[in-house]
């Protein structure tokens, strides 16, 4: 008798420890950012770490560190890509190292979505004023530059990519239900959102084995994105970081739209970023889509080679819009802040960012790089040689800043979770907006 | 009956005569013989506990202390006292997460527990091929949980898995199974059930074969049943097993995590639009790492510890009954 109940007892606690391992491990598993260059003479050359998260080509900087390297053996570049899941496995990691003081890389990438978390946090970060870099300013659309700068008003962060905002569909699926599959005649069919719900029904009425849009997300964040700036340049959380989801009519506006075309019946109920919504990208069970410049990427990689020149590329309703993009930031446990600066100058730069558009599509954030003929004559073969350069160029034109709070990560993971809900009839669409509400409110608390 | 519970008399052969030896040894050698007599056992032991230490109690403990503060992953720390163990006991997501893994606990378990005892006992008589059955039902097992659960979950897609297309020969609608608490305790149960029926039934098979003959012989000759045979003497023989097979699954089960974060698709730990199927582990995970919010995320650790302890004692106290008129 003693035995068994001694061992259920032992095996309950070591299983809890784990748990509790789990909790307080600190990541530290990388090796030292610095091994190289710590404590070596200044003749012998430095190495610069760089950290990035993302799938397939993801920042795409295999080619702009070569060209670095070879230009500067004094400050040679090593790259790695961590991980293709930034809010849960790159972000965690990185704030634990961060916290920790050690581990991180000297150049550390960051999705646009953790910005405002950052920038309540300048002691983590390295000032890259002091190394000269206030002077980009000029090279940056506002909303790209104003999230770089944290709540000390230092900037601490440079714009890599920009997501910008068009629209993805298929082609055959168009034609298919009578619509016009050329990408300027598409683009005709929805110069605002109501005529682009118009399309819709016209679409469902013809298509019965494929639905108009893929599910709530993609949908929420493209409307959104182009209702933030429009009240208050504010999304989740106000300006002095207090939660406004109940009240911002940009989120309210977004959310209805959502709501609409789900009890219409426009959507695959899919969320966004989950094997099913890969095979119907694939197997055609949906027809549009909201899509930034990444998502051409997305898309490719999910439909595969059969599927060339079945999708295309038309303009956003309603213009201007942006979704997501990721940073560059030197932490201050860095060793060589002064050379991270110098590589993070260049990655930032024209010629970083062109490379990396070529590479892995990361639509530039700088208007050099935007202005270069590399990046807005650039054709995508895949999407039926659709002038990607310039429809994503155009959306971001006069893009605005969104000011992001520091749970917006959060806050958005768990309203966007309610929305999938409400889609799928899991959350009645009567109860879904103070559903939406509560776990906004939850997650911020 | 209590007393003799687990410590089946057969297993106490060899131990009179290897001890009688020892003694012999130690009487010849002086004080530091008598000292390496003394010590070395704990020496030898000690390896395991130094781990332990570290790697058990010492987190254990610092998560006790992170409950009591309000800890932001990379962030400010300021002491709360019970204040997190208050909030929580109030929360009501901690609690739906409570119910999915006490309701997925129960739907898995128990049919597994029973199919494990079945295909035991069938794997106990003379068959034809037993060696490929035995082993056959064990192979699940050395399948990963990751990939177990990756199959199941395309298995149970909504659009294009294969057993919404088989109901679909039934005029059954396509079920969206992660959709519903149901249907997603359902479909998770089944692949905690695939996985770990066979290795229930092989331990079961174990101590089956423990039992002496002669007690079922005994039994025939007084013209007892197979099925009679069954419940006097096979279960009542195999409670102590039963209770070690009830520990584990209860603890395997409370603790459930791989499986549902698998059938979600994306690692957003919220099981489900409104946490259909989220796990309390899932839901400390959420709030450690997706939240960053630490001192709650390790209250609720406790909290599931705790629930653990609960959840043993109630099974204790349910299979200790087992055979209890024998």
């Amino acid at each position: 008798m003693l035995n068994h109940k001694r061992h259920g007892k032992l095996a309950a606690i070591a299983v809890t420890a784990a748990t509790a391992l789990a909790l307080t491990s600190c990541g530290s598993d990388e090796p030292a950012s610095n091994a190289g260059g710590g404590s070596a003479a200044p003749a012998e050359p430095v190495t610069i770490t760089v950290h990035t998260f993302g799938g397939g080509e993801n920042f795409g900087y295999d080619k702009a560190v070569e060209t670095w390297n070879a230009a500067h053996p004094n400050i040679q570049v090593k790259y790695q890509n961590l991980t293709d899941r930034f809010e849960d496995v790159y972000l965690p990691q990185l704030l634990q190292k961060l916290q920790a003081g050690s581990g991180t890389a000297d150049i550390v990438g960051i999705d646009e979505g953790a910005m405002g978390l950052m920038a309540q946090r300048p002691q983590f970060f390295t000032d890259l004023g002091q190394y000269g870099l206030q002077d980009r300013k000029s090279d940056f659309p506002a909303a790209k530059w104003e999230n770089g700068i944290n709540k000390d008003g230092k900037l601490f962060a440079l714009g890599t990519d920009i997501g910008g905002m068009a629209m993805c569909y298929r082609k055959d699926l168009f034609e298919k239900a009578g619509l016009p599959g050329e990408r300027d005649e598409v683009s005709k069919l929805w110069p605002d959102w109501n005529s682009f719900m118009e399309t819709g029904k016209k679409f469902q009425e013809k298509v019965k084995d494929a639905k108009f849009l893929d599910g709530p997300n993609t949908l929420y964040n493209t409307v959104l994105s182009q209702e933030a700036p429009k009240n208050g340049n504010v999304a989740y959380f106000d300006k002095s970081n207090q939660l406004i989801i109940e009240t911002n009519p940009a989120i309210k506006t977004a959310f209805d739209t959502v709501k609409a075309y789900s009890e219409a019946g426009l959507t695959a109920k899919l969320a966004s970023f989950t094997p099913e919504w890969n095979a119907a990208i694939k197997k055609g069970g949906f027809a549009v889509m909201g899509c930034p410049a990444w998502m051409v990427g997305v898309i490719e990689g999910a439909a595969g080679e059969e599927n060339k020149g079945n999708w295309d590329v038309a303009a956003v309703p309603g213009g201007a819009g942006n979704w997501g993009g990721s940073y560059l930031a030197i932490p201050s446990q860095s060793k060589h802040p002064k050379e991270a600066a110098e590589v993070l100058n260049f990655l930032t730069g024209k010629e970083g960012h062109v490379l990396a558009f070529e590479e892995a599509n990361a639509f530039p954030s700088s208007l050099s790089g935007q202005q270069d003929p590399k990046v807005s004559e650039k054709k995508n073969a895949f999407f039926n040689d659709a002038p990607v350069g310039k429809i994503f160029g155009d959306s971001t034109a006069n893009l605005l800043p969104v000011f992001l709070g520091e749970k917006h990560a959060q806050v958005k993971t768990a309203a966007e979770k309610v929305l999938e809900g409400m889609d799928k009839g899991s959350i009645p669409y009567a109860e879904a907006w103070t559903k939406f509400v509560e776990a906004g409110t939850k997650a911020a608390g | 009956m209590t007393l003799n519970i687990d410590t089946p008399a057969p297993a106490r052969r060899p131990g009179p005569r290897r001890s009688s030896g020892r003694r012999a040894t130690g009487r010849g050698g002086g004080g530091l013989t008598r000292f390496d007599l003394r010590a070395t056992p704990y020496f030898l032991v000690s390896p395991y506990f130094l781990l332990f230490t570290l790697f058990g109690l010492f987190p254990l403990g610092y998560t006790l202390w992170a409950s009591l503060h309000d800890w932001e992953l990379g962030g400010d720390k300021t002491f709360l006292g019970i204040d997190n163990y208050v909030e929580l006991i109030a929360d009501d997501g901690f609690w739906n997460a409570v119910v999915n893994t006490v309701g997925i606990f129960v739907i898995s378990t128990i049919p597994q527990l029973i199919l494990a005892l079945m295909l035991a006992n069938a794997l106990n008589k003379r068959i034809r091929g037993r060696l490929f059955f035995r082993l056959g039902i064990l192979l699940p097992l050395v399948t990963s949980v990751v990939a177990v659960a990756v199959v199941f979950t395309q298995l149970y897609g909504r659009d294009y898995g294969m057993i919404n297309w088989f109901l679909g020969f039934f005029g059954v609608e396509p079920i969206e199974w992660q959709n519903q608490s149901w249907t997603a305790w359902i479909a998770i149960s089944t692949m905690i059930d695939w996985r770990w029926t066979g290795y229930n039934a092989i331990i079961l098979l174990a101590a089956m074969q423990t039992i002496p003959k002669d007690l079922y012989e005994a039994a025939s000759l007084d013209g007892a049943s197979p099925r009679r045979q069954f419940w006097q003497i096979t279960i009542p023989m195999l409670r102590p097993t039963l209770v070690f097979v009830v520990f584990i699954s209860t603890i395997g089960g409370l603790t459930l995590f791989a499986e549902p974060v698998m059938f979600e698709g994306n690692p957003t730990m919220a099981g489900g639009a409104t946490g259909q199927y989220q796990t309390v582990a899932m839901f400390i995970v959420k709030e450690a790492f997706r939240d960053f919010d630490m001192g709650y995320a390790s209250a609720a650790a406790w909290m599931l510890f705790a629930l653990i302890l609960v959840g043993i004692l109630i099974n204790y106290s349910f299979t200790r009954r087992i055979g209890g008129n024998k």
